[in-house]
């Protein structure tokens, strides 16, 4: 079978499209090229919802957490705590059997599937690590800045708008890079929780440790998903560096925050 | 455990709870957070004497200190959890592949063949014959080592940042008194280093606690797996304490002990802050 054949095949086997039954003897390279590339669709899925829906959820959360109202800022603040002091792993099985009572007793029952139930773990999970990280922001935002736009009369929502939110972000940025990066790591955990794959439809780990279980060799597949991950997160560097220029477009070319990539392993 | 419990089925409300929460399985589950924090205990240091071998490497001279760079961005450089699982097997094997030419070296049939790795049986590692207790202990011993190698080089990045980081009047004085550079480092930038690398150690072992329950991951009967088997959905038949699926209740147990263990050793490390500060020319310890 040539390795044409194989990707028409397997290319999209982790979203149900092509061969149903998964190779199961003599694996060749391009077969574990090509399911665990499929299955990479799934980690692309998770973290891009998660970080979309989670940047606007974590910038509530960390204007929560710098409100005057203390029953708000308490909620945040716990929120927070729950989200990072506890392991990634621990959440999703705990939301998982959630969702199976909420399931039991017929309400939203699709949250036990993977794709939504798992989805809405990462955004709670990246809201309270980006949340920590614009919370960080916002208190650093130079004082002149926010006086010069009281000076020019700006209140509430235009100073907000206008003067300290860009300020925030520009300031967060590099750091929020790496927040999405370990968000991309942090999606491999998803299907070795709780939650059932369904039809062996799982992501790139889930591929890889099947050849690794099959053929007792882990020397090929997890290289492999390491190559992927790595194209993945210079990829994410390359995004968020371009939007990093953009925030500091205005700044003179030394004064220009780098991005560096600090990678962590687990959450 | 209580003499009433004898016969559960006639116990109701708080009398039923202490016999059921009392039982052998349960008291499984209650050692495997004691195996959680044994693998703390004994990772930590471990890493740390690994991380502190890393650094050092780095900072040796040239063709020395590519070895210690190349381990700290080798572990750094790939992802994540795949690690794990990955270095797992590979120890095993690699084990096993030295066992095997030393024990058996008449062996010609080639260990990989096909999907089946062989090697001849006095290098099964441990024996098959061996019992269940050396499997368990075998199996912790690779679950420290693998831990020990991946928080190894973060703990190398940051003391390696530490030792840098130390004022470079400590070093030139300590020249001008005469000392060697062997003396120099074990004697000026050792004892000072620790303050700076505090920081990034204690941020470490906050990531190392909430990297624990991947030991599960390792086929380890640790709390996760202990908190999916009770919790699970017991039938009358096979148990004396039939109940339904409780694995949510036990899983909130092991969020609420994560979340008490973070916040007691974010205090614990807040005292050995402001104790190794103390007498620092830095803005914590002017004091």
């Amino acid at each position: 079978m040539s390795c044409t054949q194989t990707i028409l095949d397997y290319g999209l086997r982790a979203i149900g499209i092509g061969e149903r039954l998964l190779p199961r003897t003599d694996f060749t390279l391009c077969q574990q090229f090509t399911l665990i590339g499929s299955g990479l669709i799934w980690n692309v899925y998770f973290a891009v919802m998660a970080l979309v829906v989670g940047f606007f959820l974590a910038n509530a959360v960390a204007m929560g957490k710098a409100s005057d109202r203390w029953w708000l800022r308490k909620l945040c603040e716990w929120f927070v705590l729950i989200f990072r002091g506890s392991p990634l792993f621990i959440q999703f099985f705990l939301a998982y059997f959630i969702f199976l009572r909420l399931k039991q007793a017929g309400i939203l029952p699709f949250l036990t599937v993977a794709q939504w139930g798992a989805l809405v773990v990462l955004i709670l999970n990246t809201a309270a690590y980006s949340a920590e990280i614009f919370f960080g922001a916002l208190k650093s935002v130079p004082k002149g800045e926010v006086e010069a736009a009281e000076a020019y009369g700006m209140t509430g929502w235009a100073k907000f708008r206008r003067i300290i939110w860009p300020t925030q972000m520009r300031l967060a940025w590099p750091a929020y890079t790496n927040e999405a990066i370990f968000l991309f790591h942090a999606t491999t955990l998803v299907f070795f929780s709780g939650f059932p794959t369904w039809r062996q439809q799982g992501d790139a780990l889930y591929y890889a440790q099947y050849f690794a279980d099959k053929t007792f060799n882990p020397f090929v597949p997890y290289p492999i998903l390491a190559f992927y991950f790595v194209v993945i997160s210079v990829a994410v560097i390359g995004l968020f560096g371009l939007i990093n220029r953009r925030l500091n477009r205005h700044l003179p070319q030394a004064q220009r925050p780098k991005l560096r990539y600090r990678p962590q392993i687990i959450r | 455990m209580f003499e009433y419990c004898v016969d559960p089925s006639v116990l109701e409300g708080f009398r039923w709870l202490s016999c059921y929460l009392t039982t052998g399985k349960h008291f499984l589950f209650y050692w495997s957070f004691l195996t959680v924090l044994t693998l703390l205990a004994v990772t930590a240091p471990t890493a740390l004497a690994f991380g502190f071998g890393g650094a050092m490497l780095a900072r040796g001279p040239a063709p020395v200190s590519w070895l210690g760079k190349v381990y700290i961005m080798a572990v750094r450089g790939v992802p994540d959890i795949a690690f794990f699982l990955f270095f797992v097997i590979a120890l095993d094997q690699g084990i096993e592949y030295l066992r095997h030419m030393v024990v058996c070296p008449d062996w010609t049939d080639p260990i990989r063949q096909g999907n089946d790795f062989i090697v001849c049986s006095d290098a099964k590692t441990p024996n098959n014959s061996a019992d269940q207790i050396y499997h368990d202990v075998y199996g912790f011993f690779l679950a420290v080592f693998t831990y020990a190698i991946v928080f190894g080089a973060f703990a190398a990045n940051v003391l390696f940042g530490a030792m840098q980081a130390v004022p470079r009047g400590q070093i030139e004085t300590a020249e001008a008194y005469g000392m060697t550079p062997r003396q120099t480092f074990w004697r000026i930038t050792v004892p000072q280093m620790w303050v700076y690398a505090l920081p990034g150690l204690s941020n470490l072992w906050m990531v190392l606690i909430k990297a624990t329950p991947l030991l599960f991951l390792l086929g380890i009967e640790d709390i996760v797996y202990w908190a999916r088997e009770l919790g699970g959905t017991k039938q009358a038949k096979f148990t004396d304490y039939p109940h339904g699926d409780w694995r949510l209740w036990y899983f909130l147990f092991l969020l609420v002990f994560y979340l008490a263990f973070t916040k007691v050793s974010e205090a614990v490390l807040d005292r050995v802050m402001a104790r190794l500060t103390r007498g620092q020319g830095t803005l914590g310890g002017t004091a």
